[in-house]
């Protein structure tokens, strides 16, 4: 492939193999959390650390991890202390982020400030080998975190005041998720751009809530979409010259799409087979119990009756009762998975 | 007062308590005291603080004056992780993200483990007779989002009951479950009331958990107004759960209460 002759480009792709690995894996806590924006949030304070990056000649992939990890934490300090304020905290945090931002970098010397684009919209070319070299760390240090914590964050990210009455450490874990999220942005930034890094953190996860039936599942399903659109999305730059940043978020999103309609026709067709199933035997002739003759079978939390074979949940709704199907098979088999 | 008390006996104590949230006084100067392996009931209307009484011993409430010890620690301070277990009152479990009956009541197991040890064979088996007791063994690796409003209660007990907690503290675990799983509720909770565990269960309906419950603790406009056997509770709540007894007219209570605190505890109290 003539795409890998090219060093910035194996090295692009490194990258976004990387972003699209770790930004998901991180991201599916926050869309727990109900916390979505946080990563746009803290791709604007970013911002002031690249700025000030610029302006004094370190590396602004370095000064832009010390801003969003404590802009990450300022507002877990926040939010852990009331919940009215935070919101407007958060807001003037966020804007003052990428307000700085701009500011600083327009004071820096001629030349510089124009690179203002690159880091809202990513420009994955111009990724170094020390850039390389410093996201293969902070990968291995946030998948590392959330294989190690996952199950805590879980918890806390799942309902946090129980997480609190239980006598789990809520702070530390929503600084520490923080964190990750910060050092996710900075690892994004080159590729998908501080603008769009949330996206690559909150559609793949859409995308595999859709489809897991677990937590697990979710983040292990959400990480594989994110690898496959990071790097086909960059591909598809490379070729058709456009944004790497842009081109993997509207991939993302037209998967998410197509997923939704394969979902919403999977569960059309659900209903109606349902429903189809309830008309046969919306006259059943008797309820049952137990003298009607059909043999009942305990089922969970209630019980079936075998009928011919197969086993009648009643339903009662407002209308009546009917009775639902609960495994087809012979009495004995496995039960369904489904719920009346 | 807790200094007479001999420390290890009580799996509560509460002396001259005021709780709340920010500066508003809910639960106001109550003491009370419940002995490790009680089983008592907290009763009052909507509003009375009963539930800020019992978000209060697990540190989800302001201790705002005296003193609350819960298993022998003041609350909030640090406390060995999963000791306490804790049933919320809310009705369904709402994550953004599927998680399977497995996942959510691993949760509660995994309070017990401090920060970094991972879920053992013996939590795990924990996990799964928690589940078991609740009647949801045949559902364990289903979405929770699949299960009845009812059974997504029972989710939540398990949640509580992995952890193998000294103490529970329910908040209306009744409320909108059916009769069977009310029964199914009382049977179980029978049997960790047998092991020892200390219950208190915030409730307005003694009936379903008549059997297990012995002691009931009745409060009103945030102090307790009745406290000992359940039988009797019901004379002491039945009248002034719903209106005011004729001692606590509105004109006298307003004396010696602001108006700003029962306007913010109604809310406060019942959201949660």
């Amino acid at each position: 492939m003539d795409i890998l002759d090219y060093d910035f480009m194996q090295r692009a792709l490194l990258a976004s193999l990387m972003v699209g690995l770790v930004a998901p894996a991180v991201g599916v806590f926050l869309v727990q959390r109900r916390l979505s924006l946080l990563g746009d949030g803290l791709g604007h304070v970013a911002l002031t650390g690249v700025a000030v990056g610029v302006l004094t000649a370190t590396s602004p992939v370095w000064t832009a991890l010390v801003a969003a990890i404590l802009g990450a934490v300022l507002i877990e300090l926040v939010r852990a202390r009331g919940r009215t304020s935070g919101d407007v905290a958060l807001a003037v945090l966020f804007y003052g982020g990428i307000a700085g931002g701009v500011v600083l970098l327009s004071l820096a010397p001629r030349g510089q400030a124009t690179n203002l684009d690159s880091y809202l919209f990513g420009a994955i070319t111009t990724t170094s080998p020390q850039d390389v070299a410093v996201f293969a760390g902070i990968s291995v240090v946030v998948l590392a975190a959330v294989a190690l914590l996952g199950q805590r964050l879980y918890a806390v990210s799942d309902d946090e005041e129980y997480a609190r009455a239980v006598g789990l450490p809520v702070l530390g874990l929503n600084i520490v998720l923080a964190a990750l999220v910060a050092s996710t942005v900075v690892l994004s930034m080159r590729v998908v751009g501080l603008l769009l890094i949330s996206a690559l953190m909150i559609v793949p996860s859409a995308i595999a809530q859709l489809l897991a039936r677990s937590f697990k599942q979710t983040v292990g399903l959400a990480c594989v979409v994110g690898l496959v659109v990071s790097v086909s999305g960059t591909t598809t730059s490379f070729y058709a010259g456009t944004p790497s940043g842009g081109t993997i978020v509207l991939l993302a999103i037209a998967l998410f799409l197509l997923v939704s309609a394969g979902v919403a026709v999977r569960d059309r067709t659900a209903r109606r087979r349902h429903r189809r199933r309830v008309d046969v035997h919306d006259a059943h002739p008797h309820e049952h119990g137990e003298e009607c003759g059909h043999p009942p079978v305990p089922h969970g939390d209630h019980v079936d009756y075998d009928h011919d074979g197969h086993r009648h949940a009643p339903h009662r709704t407002g209308e009546g009762t009917h009775y639902d199907e609960h495994g087809a098979g012979p009495v004995g088999a496995p039960p369904s998975r489904r719920t009346g | 007062m807790s200094d007479i008390l001999p420390t290890g006996s009580a799996a509560i104590e509460l002396s001259h308590a005021t709780i709340g949230y920010g500066d508003v006084a809910i639960v106001r100067d109550v003491g009370l005291t419940v002995a490790a392996g009680e089983a008592v009931a907290v009763l009052g209307s909507n509003g009375s603080g009963k539930t800020t009484l019992a978000r209060g011993l697990l540190g989800l409430a302001a201790v705002l004056g005296g003193e609350v010890r819960v298993l022998g620690a003041p609350v909030g301070g640090l406390r060995d992780p999963g000791r306490v277990g804790y049933v919320p009152q809310r009705h369904t479990i709402s994550g953004a993200v599927p998680a399977t009956v497995r996942e959510v009541v691993s949760v509660g197991r995994l309070a017990r483990l401090g920060l970094l040890r991972r879920l053992g064979r013996a939590d795990r088996a924990a996990v799964t007779d928690a589940v078991a007791a609740v009647g949801l063994a045949d559902r364990l690796e289903d979405p929770v989002a699949s299960l009845s409003g009812g059974q997504q209660r029972r989710v939540l007990v398990a949640r509580a009951l992995a952890a193998e907690p000294e103490l529970l503290i329910m908040d209306e675990p009744t409320a909108g479950v059916d009769a069977a799983n009310q029964e199914a509720l009382a049977t179980v909770l029978t049997r960790i009331s047998a092991t020892g565990t200390t219950l208190v269960v915030v409730t307005h309906e003694t009936a379903p958990l008549a059997g297990v419950l012995h002691r009931a603790v009745v409060v009103d406009h945030g102090r307790v107004a009745y406290d000992g056997p359940l039988e009797q509770a019901a004379a002491h709540e039945e009248p002034g759960m719903h209106h005011h007894p004729p001692d606590r007219e509105p004109s006298g209570y307003r004396q010696d209460q602001p108006t700003v605190t029962t306007r913010a505890r109604r809310p406060s109290d019942e959201e949660r």
